[in-house]
């Protein structure tokens, strides 16, 4: 990456005598979308706050566009925030609100004017100018929301979950919108939410979160396909874990039930008889054998879910069971429950969980 | 049989508060022998010293009243935003002015601002209508702030100060165009209260000899016979004006229903 637009460098949180935050650190590119995702309670609206000026890290810097924004005040550093509870001033209209952070930086009448109009024109409410925030819905109100932190120009926008508030249909139109707008503007983003789903669809990286720590930065390809840590496999989508007993470290070979799976990769670090944590997605594995997916264990079918064009499949390998996702054919049926059956899949997509 | 109990419950309190109402009407409409007239009321308002006191009231209530906004509202903004362990505190000090009577306050303000104090407020008229302004205040604190802490509860205080902030606005923006407006209501009836208050305080303004309505009241009672009666109508049509036009600012104010979220 060239020059970081926003550097979150050693940033430490700590209220009282517990650490929220501990030692973060995180380079964006200018223009980039990036998310926090992480369960409820780790960090990530502390980290967003700190940025926006809100609460002072403990200790580290913050800088945006080259220049330290630690100790600045939040209406100093033109940042521009939306808040899931959108936060509109009830008192003025929607106009009034985008207007809101024009005026107070003292721009010209006819200015403020054009502009106002420009962003009802970006978020698609040309007609609702003079309608109070009330008069508004969930998603039209997070709209303006966002028209109001755009309009100054900020250097750099926030959102903490905006869409949480909202029922799922908004919640995905207004998220593919939020990127439109953003791609567009080419403004640097940071986008908090704890919905895997709203993650992976629409960041250029994301960075997990777990205990106040960023557990990985990584594309969404990244994070999915090659998590860092456990914690990052098991949080982001669903995953098949099999423990298995390691019978050669030298050349990757491990016990998994009655069969035996051989990894890609040497097992640095554990000799034979110890356990390790092997991990699968749902889609990296075939029922049957499948051309490029060498890898067989043999097991019983322990149950079926019809969910439409896909179907899901459990299938028992002795102590352990995994599941797997195969498509819908009208012409054969379903597996059924009892059902010998054989898995495949590639050494390649196993990932060894540390 | 309940809904019995609860007409005649209605039917005595109404007795209890028409009936003197009536009685007290019918007697200040009474001054000529033998026919209703207004001559008592006539007589109250071509009284120079019922203007006086009366504008002087007014005035002071007018006072009184920017005087609590400016105290009262900044306050429980950042008692509620920044200090909510003292509410508890804060909301008992209010109260202090409910059980302390007015007595106490004014006999406490003469000695501690008499001519010979290191602040002599009350060798002056100023000085004293400002020690009086002060006093109105603290009569009036216990209805001021609950009904701007009521009107802060309803709106996302922290959050939309939050959003002021990002757009870049200092304290003074975020009191003037955020806070303010979205109590308004809230602040304007606690200013008809203190406005009800100040007309009709006797205390405070009898001792420290100021020339306020209430001492006249009191005055033109003690001296006349039908003119007390009208003078007491008067007051109290003022007062349910104020009542009045809180509802109508409550119903007209474009301010919309408070958030829920
Ligand atoms: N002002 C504060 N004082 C004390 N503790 C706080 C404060 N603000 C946050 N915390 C604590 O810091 C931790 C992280 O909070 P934070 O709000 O950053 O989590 P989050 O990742 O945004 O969670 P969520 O997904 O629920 O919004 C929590 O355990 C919270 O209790
Ligand atoms: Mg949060």
């Amino acid at each position: 990456m060239a020059e970081p637009f926003l550097k979150i460098d050693h940033v430490r949180k700590t209220f009282g005598t517990t650490t929220v935050v501990q030692d973060f650190n995180l380079d964006v590119g200018s223009g980039e979308f990036i998310s926090f995702l992480g369960p409820s309670g780790c960090g990530k609206t502390t980290v967003l706050r700190m940025v926006a000026g809100f609460e002072e890290p403990t200790s580290g810097s913050i800088v945006v566009g080259g220049k330290d924004v630690t100790r600045l005040r939040p209406n100093q550093r033109n940042i521009g925030m939306v808040f899931q509870a959108y936060a509109l001033f009830p008192n003025l209209t929607v106009a009034q609100n985008i207007a809101f952070g024009l005026k107070v930086a003292g721009e010209p009448r006819a200015d403020i004017e054009k502009r106002v109009a420009e962003m009802l024109d970006l978020i698609k409410l040309q007609q609702f100018g003079d309608r109070y925030p009330y008069q508004l819905s969930g998603g039209q109100q997070q709209r303006v929301a966002l028209a109001r932190a755009l309009a100054p120009k900020p250097k750099l926008l926030l959102l903490d979950e905006p869409l949480s508030a909202l029922d799922a249909k908004v919640r995905v139109s207004l998220r593919d919108e939020i990127r439109a707008i953003q791609k567009e503007l080419g403004i640097t983003t940071v986008f908090v939410t704890h919905d895997q789903e709203e993650a992976l669809s629409i960041s250029d990286r994301i960075v997990v979160m777990y205990g106040g720590k960023a557990e990985q930065v990584g594309t969404p390809f990244e994070i999915y396909n090659r998590p860092a840590t456990k914690f990052v496999a098991n949080f982001v989508g669903t995953l098949n874990v099999l423990e298995g007993t390691v019978t050669d470290a030298a050349s990757g070979r491990v016990k998994v039930g009655s069969g035996e799976v051989l990894l890609k990769d040497k097992l640095n670090g554990s000799k034979a008889g110890d356990t390790v944590s092997l991990a699968l997605r749902p889609e990296a594995i075939s029922l049957g054998r499948q051309p490029g997916r060498e890898t067989t264990l043999g097991g019983e079918i322990s149950e079926v879910s019809f969910l439409g064009s896909v179907i899901r499949v459990r299938v028992g390998l002795g102590q352990e069971a995994v599941s797997l996702d195969t498509f819908n054919s009208p012409a054969s049926p379903p597996p059924a429950v009892g059902d010998k059956a054989e898995i495949s899949f590639s050494p390649d997509d196993v990932l060894v969980l540390h | 049989m309940k809904r019995f109990f609860a007409w005649s419950a209605f039917l005595l309190g109404s007795l209890i508060f028409i009936l003197p109402l009536i009685g007290m009407t019918e007697f200040s409409l009474s001054m000529r022998r033998g026919e209703y007239s207004f001559d008592a009321y006539a007589s109250v308002l071509s009284d120079p010293q019922f203007r006086q006191t009366f504008t002087y009231s007014v005035v002071m209530a007018l006072v009184t009243i920017v005087f609590g906004i400016l105290l009262v509202v900044p306050t429980a903004y950042w008692v509620r935003l920044r200090m909510p362990h003292l509410r508890p505190i804060v909301e008992f000090i209010t109260l202090m002015p409910l059980v302390i009577p007015a007595i106490v306050i004014v006999f406490g303000y003469i000695r501690l601002y008499n001519t010979s104090s290191w602040l002599p407020l009350t060798g002056t008229s100023t000085g004293t209508n400002i020690l009086l302004m002060f006093g109105y205040t603290a009569l009036a604190l216990p209805y001021m702030y609950r009904a701007v802490d009521t009107g802060l509860r309803s709106i996302d205080i922290a959050t939309l100060t939050e959003a002021a902030q990002s757009l870049g606005a200092g304290w003074v923006t975020i009191f003037g165009r955020v806070i303010l407006p979205n109590v308004f209501v809230a602040v304007l009836s606690g200013a008809f209260l203190t406005f009800a208050i100040v007309i009709g305080e006797f205390t405070l303004a009898a001792l420290l000899n100021r020339p306020a309505f209430g001492p006249y009241l009191q005055l033109v009672g003690a001296n006349k016979a039908y003119e007390p009666s009208a003078l007491a109508v008067i007051s109290f049509v003022i007062t349910w004006l104020c009542m009045g036009l809180i509802q109508i600012v409550v119903r007209l104010a474009p301010k919309p229903p408070a958030q829920s979220h």
